[in-house]
């Protein structure tokens, strides 16, 4: 099982903001893969510049392993104050 | 002490407490953003944050203001959540020795957490709502302090 998370932007665009994967993807590739099916927008927001990806709340850049329970964020370009 | 908080705080009552008991302490500096309501907007911002991961990633950027300006204490609140027009969004407090480096890393803490800080702030105008990224002013200002400055820009 893997779980998703969506801030900001995404959330809006995707309409939720968690969800479980079950089985766990073998990467986040293959999971983003399967996010995005049929989801031409989503596919756009999550390709879009200033979007990171956290692995078990660690960044990760380009792909990686997924083990099983791992929790992805995925996050927008990011704004606080 | 990093601190999300879902309600309204009080950034004065925060600053006193932070000031208590501090004989070793020559100088704590304070920053306090404020929601800004335009066009009759009462409620014109929204705060996401990912807990356990936004203050784990401003802990760390608060410990590395600690080592760059040599600071005693930091301290930093910030709302997340609907927010009124009127209440304060963020509180930073650094203390140190001397005036300078309180300053600095109040000012060092701020231009992060407008860019690189994992929260996501959703406007509410008279147009409708959108989510802000960081203005060209805002890259511009965290730039200033080289690339030290926690991970590499996204």
């Amino acid at each position: 099982m893997a779980k998703v998370l969506l801030f900001g932007r995404l959330r809006d665009v995707a309409g939720w903001r968690e969800r479980l994967y079950e089985p766990a993807p073998p990467t986040l590739a293959a999971l983003k893969a399967l996010i995005v099916a049929d989801r031409l927008d989503l596919a756009a927001a999550l390709e879009a510049p200033g979007v990171q990806a956290a692995v078990n709340r660690v960044l990760v850049r380009g792909d990686c392993a997924l083990g099983d329970g791992a929790e992805v964020a995925f996050m927008p370009a990011m704004s606080g104050g | 002490m990093i601190a999300l908080a879902d309600r309204p705080f009080d950034p004065g009552a925060e600053l006193n407490r932070f000031c208590q008991g501090r004989a070793a302490t020559g100088a704590v500096a304070s920053f306090v953003g404020i929601a800004r309501g335009e066009a009759g907007q009462d409620a014109p911002l929204e705060l996401q944050a990912y807990p356990g991961f936004t203050e784990a990633e401003i802990g760390k950027i608060a410990r590395e203001a600690t080592g760059r300006f040599a600071l005693q204490d930091v301290a930093i609140v910030h709302r997340v959540g609907r927010i009124a027009a009127g209440e304060a969004i963020v509180l930073v407090l650094t203390a140190a020795a001397h005036r300078r480096e309180a300053f600095e890393a109040c000012d060092y803490l701020m231009d992060y957490l407008k860019t690189r800080a994992p929260l996501w702030k959703k406007e509410y105008g008279p147009a409708g709502a959108r989510w802000v990224e960081p203005t060209a002013r805002d890259l511009a200002d965290v730039g200033r302090w080289g690339a030290a400055q926690g991970d590499d820009p996204p």
